[in-house]
């Protein structure tokens, strides 16, 4: 039985492209947060700020996104862009694209309930003391709202990780299109190849989310006072 | 009594409304160097508006206020150096719950003051010790009772060294058996010659503790008496009724 695995992983350049599969999911779920969190702070302080306009039309774009399936707004870019605006992008940027207009969008609530949960005296005190707004800001606010993002950003993260199967329908050779391109080619001969290989996928999964979501016990529990 | 005339706080035809319902109606009040001023007045009638006026968290509609001759309700104060003078502690304990007690008073007089920590430091010790909180600096506000919150709010305010103290009905969120602890610590300071304006319900204290006593009601100063004159006979109608239904509820909450 093992022997079977041995036979698959070692074929061809079968691990090899499991890694590149790897490195692409992990690409398009480094960029895409990370472009979120940036433009999720801007737009999270927007909504939370008095300004009516930028209330609204943030809150109606969430709302759009949350409907949204992710998988429509991928077809949506992909092949619509190119047919009617005739701009062709590569399909990972695409993927990043979407992804980071939908984490952009939770992001910024994230960051709306996190300043918003903050007590206003915890402004006022601060003033009082004599604190300048940017003193305030960088010694009692946001130090405060950091502590209340870290939860919502870290289960933004590892759900975007958990998305990113979806480009497979783009045709991007991500980590599941790969396991399932090598389950196709050695299941003919291997008929544990599907158990092997998905096998391991779970485990890549679980070993990438697994510590973040320690990680970020831990700092829930460094930071608790 | 104060002993010395020098005014520190002078407020001159104070108004100040919230859209268009007004707040404060006019008040004038002068407060003198080691002055103790206590005022009461019903729920509503604009004590917490006047005291947040006075370092700036409200802007005013007209009037005057002054600090120590400096008129610091013209356009282009500088109210950071103005709150560093005047020191305010809330009713809601308002610590900062990440940081631990030793940050929370050493954020004012090290990021706004400039001082060295080390000497801010053995300021703020020995002020912790004086209200009883000597072995606290390292504790979080979470693991603090209401009581040592606000001792400590109050030390935090103290090492600014302010000129004159603000206090807004700080006992009144705090269970009763915690009451006492807090106001000990403010007689102590109103005894050490800290000017003071405190704004209590708690009637007791505020004749034990004033050297004057101001009535509000309705955004107006109706009086302004020596405690014992005011406790026994107050002059106004308006005075007598509000101690009449505060004792009556005063014997009320204690039966319960
Ligand atoms: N931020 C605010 N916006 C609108 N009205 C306010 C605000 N703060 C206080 N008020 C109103 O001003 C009046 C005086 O309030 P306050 O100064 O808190 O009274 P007190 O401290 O004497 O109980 C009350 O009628 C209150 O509802
Ligand atoms: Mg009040």
């Amino acid at each position: 039985m093992l022997d079977s695995a041995i036979e698959i992983f070692t074929a061809g350049r079968n691990t090899a492209r499991l890694f590149e599969g790897l490195a692409i999911t992990l690409k398009i779920s480094a960029a895409a947060v990370g472009l979120s969190i940036l433009l999720g702070i801007p737009a999270g302080l927007l909504m939370s700020s008095k300004k009516r306009f930028w209330r609204v039309s943030l809150k109606l774009y969430l709302e759009f996104i949350r409907i949204m399936p992710i998988l429509v707004l991928l077809f949506l870019f992909y092949y619509s862009l190119s047919s009617v605006f005739n701009i062709n992008l590569p399909a990972v940027t695409v993927s990043i694209l979407v992804f980071t207009l939908w984490g952009t969008a939770e992001m910024a609530d994230l960051v709306r309930g996190a300043v918003t949960s903050l007590p206003r005296h915890q402004w006022e005190s601060g003033r009082a003391l004599g604190l300048s707004e940017l003193q305030l800001n960088l010694f009692v606010i946001v130090p405060q709202a950091v502590r209340r993002l870290l939860p919502g950003v870290i289960n933004l993260t590892t759900r975007m990780i958990k998305t990113t199967p979806f480009v497979f329908f783009i045709n991007i050779p991500d980590l599941v299109k790969v396991a399932q391109q090598i389950v196709e080619v050695t299941g003919i001969r291997n008929p544990l190849a599907s158990v092997w290989v998905y096998g391991v996928i779970f485990f890549i999964y679980f070993a990438i989310c697994y510590p973040i979501s320690l990680f970020s016990r831990f700092l829930e529990k460094a930071w608790q006072n | 009594m104060p002993d010395n005339p020098q005014v520190v706080l002078k407020i001159t035809d104070l108004v100040k409304s919230f859209d268009s319902t007004k707040v404060l109606k006019g008040i004038n009040l002068t407060v003198g160097h080691r002055e103790v001023t206590v005022i009461i007045g019903p729920s509503g009638c604009g004590k917490s508006t006047l005291l947040r006026c006075l370092n700036g968290l409200e802007p005013i509609d007209s009037g005057q206020i002054e600090l120590n001759g400096q008129l610091i309700t013209a356009p282009g104060t500088n109210w950071s150096a103005i709150r560093q003078k005047i020191g305010m502690v809330f009713q809601n304990y308002e610590l900062f719950p990440h940081l631990n007690v030793i940050d929370n008073i050493l954020l004012g007089p090290v990021k706004v003051q400039g001082r060295p920590r080390q000497e801010a430091i053995i300021d703020a010790q020995s002020w912790l010790d004086r209200v009883g909180l000597k072995d606290r600096a390292l504790s979080f506000p979470r693991q603090l009772s209401g009581g040592q919150k606000q001792r400590v709010a109050i030390v935090r305010a103290l090492c600014m060294s302010p000129q004159i103290m603000l206090f807004d009905e700080v006992t009144a969120s705090l269970d009763p058996e915690m009451v006492r602890e807090v106001l000990d610590v403010m007689l102590n300071l109103a005894k050490g010659g800290l000017t003071m304006l405190i704004v209590t319900h708690e009637m007791a204290f505020a004749r034990a503790v004033a050297d004057r006593i101001i009535f509000m009601d309705d955004g107006h100063i109706v009086e302004t008496a020596q405690p014992e004159a005011f406790f026994n006979n107050p002059e106004t109608e308006r005075a007598r009724r509000f101690l009449n239904i505060f004792q009556f509820q005063e014997l009320e909450r204690r039966r319960a």
